[in-house]
């Protein structure tokens, strides 16, 4: 498949484009968009890539995190004589240390501060409390046993509800003059407009109300989050191996914090394996590495260990919601309306764009057109490990979209409709967009229906619901769960949208080399997402120089120009655009220069595939490689133009943009053990132009499984005292390849009208949308118990509670 | 201690403390990096290796009771500068995204394919319960297991000298 132009990409599906071995793929090289094998493969097979643990620096040091064993408690004092006495330790390093050098606190890309290593209190389990450098990996956590530290218990906050009580303890006390745990609060949409159209519906229509929690998960990717810190004692140069999904960003809050000279500082963000947003906030580790090395002078290696990263780095969600619509009887949807109460931990460290603190949850509102909507959100801290927006959220997107999908489920529940039918018939029309939501987003372009009809055609809707009558006829329990999703992806134009004062833009360069071979230089940071291959499809598509013939160079601050890096669906739609568009500078020159050596006009020239051409003659042509050895040669150019082919941009994005998509699934409850089985998954999806269908494919697999994960299996859970019980991956459960079925995919193609090659982002959708499908199937299968309503996670004894009429909420 | 054994085919012979786990013997000894640790609890096989022809999590393995024993590890996968049918098979049909999990995968892969040259769907997904893919969703490294089979049957590959 080649595309010139958004909008012409053919919308057939790529599902049963699975290559046999006789198919030579590898030979099928698009000059552009299409299906190509990834370029970063090759290394990855052999075990040739390098993750931040394969980073070995000579005479490099290991360090360790010693933790706090108590949720809340104040540390009384701290021996770490024994640990220093240890032969192969190097230091022992706690807050009060750190305290000294004004190190102690950082701030959270939330604008607020998080402790780098305790000095007053610890505020939840598992927090940095000291860490020690040692030779080896081994003797560093030896040495956490030999250090001595004295709490004194204090009462946690470990109820989220339970946090505004005018009695609770006050969490954080470091902040002048906080006498509660209140920590925001936030407002969309029009309050009296909502509560105007919820008066008349209660009397001529229908209200349906529904409390809804979607609890905390956690990204959990397969590599651990650390770094390496080796900063030159004599340059004063500190390279940071890191894993990091946003190392521009990174740079400069080092900087900011450590008072470091920007231009000294360069971070590396090698191989990453999977991001999915946990590897977007600053952790403490960081932070005592640079700090480490910097005492020591030597280089120093953090790892965390699984448990590590499962209870102290970004957590997701921990949302508790009240959804409410307001309809007619006959099913059109007329106002939304949710209250929420949304845990952050014990410090907001939650990343969003600075004037979004609850994200892009204001899309709650969904792919329907109503007359208004309203949502109020309080924010508060409790004794848990702070984050917020992790786990491949889109900003809380996720978070928006189950509450929509959900509601609406419940809506058809009240008004005994079918949920496809009710979905269809409220929603936005194509003819509407761009559409202004009730609360403010402005959606690019969409086309819901055909969307929903593929997908229940590829799910055979009918057959399913006529297959679940016979079924429910024998005591079987089947389900079928529809959802229909709009995401909001590409953060952000930076009039709206910054981070920490940095706006959302992303920068890129390509420089076109003698021989007709290219370099181009991303600010984003691939954690998996194949850049490599599609960023050289882009600047292929634009310029025709072959994919194989250009490099893509990423995650090294020294060597690519500034961007906020990788996470909400960001990558295509931001710096995908910067791609494209430094590409068509480059083309732009290029053209003077053909018109130099074709003897013609530039607007006498035509461009197809890395060829110009003059009009009419079109023997008379020059490709991209002629030219670029003439823009590098001796020869003339034209009057005015440099030598050279090179360009680079900075791109603002005019918008978000807007992927859709219709699921469906399929479950199978056993009646006997509450146990559900996923049988089918149908995913179409729509992200406007396609770069390559292969990775739009592993992409919306990647996120059906963590929706299977998040809607069955995951929960980082508390106990009341605050213990986290979800600290290795036999607690926290994680989807293998028995759990989930095999994906059935399509799509449609309805380009972004203001993205320069059309294309929306993918990266998140399936883990937006993928959740409600499967609750609503669960609930839909329930339905002969009179269940509207079940939460997350819909493990085998939470199921079979809600089938004994016993349902409470994970939290 | 000493630990002593063959590492895709070289005969490795180095003095270690005896609490040494396997996978860091693998790593930080040999300077093996393509054979990943991704968990405390022997969930995430990662680490996956072969002892004798038996895929084993290599964190949960002493480096000493590899001793003695033929290791084989992902790098060990190509021969001559040719990839194993399973290693074409990840690359052909998507079967990796960030690769951390892919060295554990096609070693399980491997094994189950010299056993079995013809698994169906389910026996693939039974094969590689014991890892975690947190990226591809798991279909794409079906498909790339039995594209590898597939690939096999046509052109029959000598057992073990892939
Ligand atoms: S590192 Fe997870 S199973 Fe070995
Ligand atoms: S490819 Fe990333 S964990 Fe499998």
């Amino acid at each position: 498949m080649t595309i010139t132009e958004p909008g012409t990409q053919s919308a057939e599906d790529n599902t049963n484009a699975v290559p046999t071995p006789t198919d030579n793929l590898n030979d099928h090289k698009p000059n552009g968009f299409g299906r190509m094998l990834r370029k970063e493969d090759p290394r990855l097979v052999r075990g040739r890539g390098q993750f931040c643990d394969d980073v070995q620096v000579p005479g490099m040091l290991h360090l360790a995190i010693l933790r706090s064993p108590m949720a809340h408690a104040r540390i009384v004092s701290i021996d770490k004589s024994a640990a220093e006495a240890h032969p192969k330790v190097k230091a022992v390093v706690t807050g009060a240390d750190l305290a000294e050098h004004n190190l102690a606190w950082m701030p959270t890309l939330s604008n607020d501060v998080q402790a780098v290593l305790a000095t007053d209190k610890v505020r939840f389990q598992h927090q940095e409390v000291a860490f020690v450098v040692a030779e080896d990996r081994y003797s560093a956590r030896d040495a956490l046993e030999l250090i001595d530290v004295e709490y004194e218990w204090l009462d946690p906050v470990i109820d989220v509800r339970q946090a505004l009580a005018p009695d609770a303890p006050v969490i954080r006390d470091d902040l002048e003059g906080k006498t509660d745990n209140h920590c925001f609060d936030w407002e969309a949409g029009s309050k009296d407009d909502t509560e105007a159209v919820f008066a008349d519906a209660r009397e001529n229509g229908i209200v349906v109300t529904e409390d809804i929690v979607y609890p905390r998960v956690h990204p959990a990717p397969m590599e651990t989050c650390g770094c390496v810190a080796d900063l030159d004692p004599v340059s004063g140069k500190l390279t940071l191996w890191s894993t990091t999904q946003a190392p521009h960003a990174h740079r400069t809050v080092y900087a900011l914090v450590a008072g470091l000279p920007e231009h000294k500082i360069r971070i590396i963000a090698p191989d990453i394996g999977g991001g999915f947003g946990n590897k977007v906030p600053i952790y403490p580790g960081y932070v005592c590495s640079i700090v480490a090395s910097l005492l020591i002078g030597k280089p120093v290696k953090w790892m965390e260990d699984r448990t590590e990263n499962l209870v102290s780095t970004g957590f997701a969600r921990d949302y508790i919601m009240r959804g409410e619509i307001a309809a007619t009887k006959e099913g059109k949807i007329r106002a939304i309306r949710t209250e929420v109460l949304a845990d952050h931990g014990a410090f907001n460290g939650t990343a969003a764009p600075v004037k979004y603190p609850a994200g892009f949850f204001g899309v709650f509102t969904g792919s329907y057109d109503i007359e208004a909507a309203y949502a109020h959100m309080s924010a508060v801290y409790t004794n848990k490990a702070p984050g917020g927006v992790a786990y491949a959220c889109s900003f809380r997107i996720t978070e928006a979209v189950y509450l929509v999908e959900r509601m609406v489920d419940v809506l058809a529940y009240d008004l005994e409709m079918d949920p496809a039918e009710l979905r269809l018939q409220n929603f936005i029309q194509p003819e509407q967009f761009p559409y202004e939501s009730k609360t403010g987003w402005v959606y690019d372009s969409g086309d819901y229906e055909p969307t929903m009809r593929k997908a229940l055609d590829m799910a055979g809707y009918a057959e399913l619901r006529a297959e679940q009558e016979e079924k429910r006829s024998r005591g079987e329990l089947m389900g079928i769960g529809i959802s229909f999703f709009t995401e909001a992806v590409g953060a952000g134009p930076r009039k709206d949208m910054d981070i920490l004062g940095l706006g959302m833009a992303d920068g890129c360069e390509l420089r076109v080399h003698p021989t007709g071979k290219a370099v181009v230089r991303l600010s984003v940071k691939t954690q998996g997402q194949g850049h490599e291959t599609t960023f050289a499809q882009i600047i292929a598509q634009e310029i025709g120089i072959p994919p194989d013939d250009i490099d893509v160079v990423h995650g090294d601050t020294d060597n690519t120009p500034f961007g906020l890096g990788t996470y909400g669906s960001r990558s295509t739609p931001v710096s995908g655009a910067a791609a494209a568009l430094v590409a068509r500078k480059v083309r732009d020159k290029a053209q003077i220069i053909a018109s130099g050596m074709l003897e013609a006009s530039v607007a006498d020239l035509e461009y197809e595939a890395g060829t110009f051409r003059v009009k009419g003659d079109p023997e008379q042509s020059v490709t991209i490689q002629d030219i670029a050895m003439r823009a590098h040669g001796a020869g003339d150019l034209p009057e005015g133009i440099e030598g050279g082919l090179e360009a680079q941009i900075c791109y603002n994005p005019e918008n978000l943009t807007y992927p859709f998509g219709a699921y469906i699934c399929v479950v199978d409850v056993d009646p006997g053990t509450a146990e559900v089985k996923v049988r089918r998954f149908v995913a179409v999806d729509d992200c406007g132009t396609q770069i390559n269908p292969m990775i739009v494919e592993g992409q919306v697999h990647g996120g059906l499984a963590d929706g299977v994960g998040m809607a069955l299996m995951e929960m980082i859970s508390f106990d009341e005292e605050g213990n986290c019980l979800a600290g290795s991956l036999m607690d926290y459960l994680i989807p293998t390849a028995m759990e989930v079925p095999d994906w059935e995919t399509g799509h449609t193609v309805t380009p972004s009208p203001h993205h320069p090659i059309g294309a929306k982002g993918i990266g998140e959708s399936a883990t937006v949308g993928s959740p409600p499908a499967i609750v609503n199937a669960v609930v839909d299968a329930l339905k002969p118990y009179g269940i509207r309503h079940a939460d997350m996670p819909l493990t085998p004894s939470r199921v079979w509670e809600a089938m004994q009429g016993n349902h409470t909420p994970p939290i | 201690m000493e630990v002593t054994m063959s590492v895709n085919g070289d005969d490795v012979s180095q003095e270690i403390e005896p609490r040494t786990l396997l996978v860091h013997f693998i790593r930080d000894h040999l300077g093996l990096t393509g054979t990943h640790w991704g968990c405390d609890t022997s969930n995430c096989g990662t680490c996956v290796v072969w002892v004798d022809d038996e895929p084993v999590k290599s964190c949960t393995t002493l480096a000493a009771m590899a001793s003695g024993h033929d290791v084989r590890t992902v790098e060990g996968m190509e021969v001559d500068g040719v990839l194993d049918p399973v290693q074409e098979g990840f690359i052909q049909c998507h079967g990796l995204q960030c690769g951390f999990c892919t060295p554990g995968m096609m070693l399980t892969a491997r094994a189950l394919l010299d056993r079995n040259p013809d698994p169906t769907d389910g026996e693939i997904r039974e094969a590689i319960s014991g890892q975690i893919c947190r990226c591809t969703g798991y279909s794409t490294i079906v498909r790339s297991i039995q594209w590898a089979a597939a690939k096999e049957r046509e052109t029959p590959v000598e057992v073990g000298a892939s």
